[in-house]
């Protein structure tokens, strides 16, 4: 982890900060960096968001740098647009990923699009934060993961942070990037990471080694995966919540696991997937989107395709059920430690 | 279903649903005396911090200066000194001469694809030219009067239309689908009303900054159906953006007439007033009118009184596209009908009206114009036409999806041109 970031002066007390704490910490900063840093969304001003993330930025950083709008995801996107046209670097917030679709046109058909039907005239170097997934009780339209839809469309890259260290990293990287960025935020792990184990108590981030996090500037360049831990009896390829997830699982299992954290979706990092599937021959892939058509049907495509004559069992995918994501059957529905742990054994009989 | 043996359903009339009809379907001779445009010079001319609750009557009549007799009449005359008048009916004869000649290149199969504004070229020729050349506009495809007003260089159009190997835009766009950065001018898109919020992003961003620029976009009253101009209409009344919306209402959406989008219920223009956003409803034909009407808007926005709506008022004289054929939808009559006459037509009176112009010095311009654009095709064609080879090479089509080729565009870069030494031997057939 160390070799990739890029820290600003000297070395820092360590300091723990939960996941929104450190999204806090990197709009502020980006804020006061570059002048040409925007925070839009609704209720992100005066009250600092339904989540807290953008609390104080306003009262620090001024109303024209940090302002309340309209609800609307199609004029927040469009405005947003509009505004890295004439020069500007805005970090607009979709209050839940699940109410992202109105924007979705401002989103394929312009940002994603804008760089290469002007032939780099006009560029749109936004980053869209959004809280994702589920485990929270929050029914079909707080839990949604609809990443898949963002992998698809050329032009998009799509980011999903799984600790506070890399959140800070991760969405330093994104605002500084010249490409327009989809940042999901995993909400069930902002407090604390998520073990899957519905019925423990939940740990806060303070006992995790990945909530120490650095003071002041530092990246974490986009299109790489984190090495979770190293193993040699299969391949977990996850990204936010279900890195965890699965960690706990193969710890309860006792499975000697290499766990990728992908932590960018696109630009993907083939060359970690490919070097981890080669060593251990064994795949499974975990998420909480729905399964059909999901972002894991492109990795086991990628990893069937390349890896192939290294694999000993057929990639595995464990995710969300084709379904809407239910309110009193959240448990039932979310891809928790016996689907997973069914998909371990499955992978690992001969 | 009503159900009789319910009391409160028995009495109840039938409900009908309205589902509108234009006036005149092919056959039927267009009569447009129904529409009331006033007279010329009888709208005021307010202040340019006017509230726009005062603005009903600019909203739902028609700021008009030039009358049948040809003089300019009232407070909206611009009083424009007659270089620029001469220089406004260059510009829109240029634009027409140019769109008759893309129309028939398209024809002649030398692009797939054309898109003609006859009839609407005073509503971006004479709005751009009461805007500041720096001032950001963010057109629909029906605005390339903004360009020639601009000076962009017609042979660059051209290339573009022809997806050649000198086009600007690396053969990647439909033809029409014009962006330089250098003329202010926006990336144009095919989805409808998305450069609306656009604009309004990019006022608010002029504003943030303290900057002087102002933005204007120009959407067509069927795409005002889109929710993007709902949103771009909220946007630039909450924050008071420094931004034009304009509004051209040529009566027609491809074959839907305008009372799909509202018109028969109230004007484009008056839906500002619903926003709290000033309101002007403008004839689209008189050059005049357009101008004052956007010098007006400009003025309010450099001020920092807000934003403004314009509905300019015109007609769609020829066929929305070259896929399109007018004469399955509407009658063949309207265009000559049309009570508003042709934008070219009226200022040239005009000019003559004042002793500045006379019918020899139009037609040798119009002749210069088509020698222009004849020339000026020619030297692109040099270039290449549509299918002929003479494009850009093959990874240019990987290039610009993001700032640097990510993995998976540089295999799919070698795969692309893999299979064109297969089928040619060479990369670059055609040289």
């Amino acid at each position: 982890m160390s070799e990739q970031m890029e820290t600003a002066g000297e070395v820092q007390a360590e300091r723990r900060l939960n996941m929104i704490e450190a999204i806090n910490e990197a709009l502020d900063i980006m804020l006061t960096r570059d002048p040409d840093v925007i925070i839009m969304g609704e209720d992100v001003g005066y009250f600092g968001g339904v989540f807290r993330a953008t609390a104080g930025l306003q009262a620090k950083h001024g109303k024209t740098r940090v302002f309340d709008t309209p609800i609307s995801e199609c004029g927040i996107i469009g405005v947003a647009v509009g505004m890295g046209a004439y020069g500007l670097r805005p970090v607009p917030e979709i209050q839940f990923a699940d109410y992202i679709y109105p924007g979705l046109d401002q989103l394929i058909s312009e940002a994603a699009r804008l760089r290469y039907r002007s032939a780099g005239d006009y560029i749109a170097p936004l980053t869209v934060r959004s809280p994702f997934g589920g485990g929270i009780f929050g029914g079909q339209t707080h839990s949604q993961s609809p990443e898949a839809l963002f992998t698809h469309v050329a032009g998009l890259k799509t980011v999903i942070p799984s600790t506070p260290h890399d959140a800070k990293g991760l969405l330093i990287a994104a605002i500084e990037d010249n490409d327009p960025v989809i940042f999901f935020e995993p909400k069930r792990i902002y407090n604390g990471p998520f073990s899957g184990y519905y019925d423990k108590p939940v740990e806060p981030w303070k006992k995790h080694p990945d909530s120490v996090v650095p003071e002041g500037y530092y990246k974490i360049p986009l299109g790489k995966a984190r090495v979770v831990q190293e193993g040699e009896a299969l391949t977990v390829l996850a990204y936010g919540t279900m890195v965890h997830v699965a960690e706990a699982v193969c710890k309860a299992k006792g499975v000697d696991a290499e766990i990728l954290d992908l932590r960018t979706l696109v630009p993907l990092d083939i060359k970690a997937i490919e070097a981890s599937v080669e060593k251990t021959g064994r795949c499974l892939i975990v998420h909480e989107a729905t399964r059909t058509s999901g972002f894991g049907a492109e990795l086991s495509a990628l990893v069937t395709e390349r890896c192939f004559y290294h694999l000993e069992a057929p990639v595995e995918r464990v995710t969300g059920f084709d379904t809407p994501y239910p309110h009193s059957l959240e448990w039932a529905y979310f891809p928790g430690p016996v689907r997973i742990g069914e998909a371990i054994d499955k992978l690992l009989k001969d | 279903m009503a159900d009789p043996a319910r009391p409160s359903d028995s009495n109840r009339a039938p409900l009908a649903l309205h589902v509108p009809e234009p006036k005149y379907r092919p056959g039927d001779q267009a009569d447009f005396s129904h529409i009331d445009i006033g007279a010329p010079g009888d709208q005021p001319r307010p202040d340019e911090g006017i509230h726009p609750s005062q603005m009903a009557g600019l909203a739902y009549g028609l700021v008009r200066v030039l009358g049948d007799d040809n003089q300019a009449h009232g407070p909206w005359n611009p009083r424009l000194d007659p270089e620029t008048l001469r220089a406004m009916l260059g510009h829109m004869a240029l634009v027409r001469a140019f769109d008759e000649r893309m129309f028939r290149g398209q024809r002649q199969g030398k692009t797939s694809f054309y898109m003609k504004c006859t009839g609407e070229e005073a509503t971006s020729v004479a709005a751009a030219m009461a805007l500041a050349g720096d001032d950001m506009v963010f057109p629909s495809y029906r605005q390339q009067g903004i360009l020639i007003a601009r000076g962009y260089p017609l042979i660059e159009m051209i290339n573009q239309i022809y997806s050649n190997r000198a086009d600007k835009l690396k053969g990647r766009q439909l033809p029409i689908m014009y962006s330089s950065r250098d003329h202010s001018f926006f990336s144009i898109s095919g989805n409808l009303a998305t450069q609306c919020p656009q604009a309004v992003g990019w006022a608010m961003a002029s504003a943030i900054k303290g900057d002087s620029r102002i933005a204007a976009t120009w959407v067509g009253e069927g795409s005002t159906a889109e929710g993007d101009f709902h949103s771009a209409c909220t946007f630039a009344a909450v924050y008071n953006a420094p931004v034009i919306l304009n509004v051209v209402n040529n009566q027609w959406a491809i074959s839907s007439f305008s009372g799909f989008a509202g018109a028969e219920r109230t004007t484009f223009a008056a839906r500002g007033l619903g926003y709290g956003i000033a309101a002007l409803r403008v004839d689209g034909n008189d050059a005049l009118a357009c101008y004052a009407a956007t010098e007006w808007a400009a003025n309010r926005a450099r001020g920092n009184h807000g934003p403004t709506l314009i509905e300019y008022f015109t007609y769609r004289a020829e066929g929305h596209s070259t896929s399109d054929d007018p004469s399955g939808y509407r009658s063949a009559q309207e265009r000559e009908e049309w009570p508003l006459g042709d934008p070219i037509n009226r200022l040239k009176k005009h000019l003559i009206a004042i002793g500045e112009w006379d019918e020899e010095r139009h037609a040798a311009m119009d002749l210069e114009c088509a020698e222009r654009v004849k020339a000026t095709t020619k030297e692109a064609e040099k270039n290449g036409i549509l299918g002929h080879g003479l494009h850009h090479p093959f990874h240019t089509m990987f290039e610009d999806v993001y700032e640097e080729l990510p993995w998976h565009l540089e295999e799919q870069a070698e795969q692309a041109i893999r299979e064109r030494i297969a089928k040619f031997g060479t990369e670059r057939p055609f040289g």
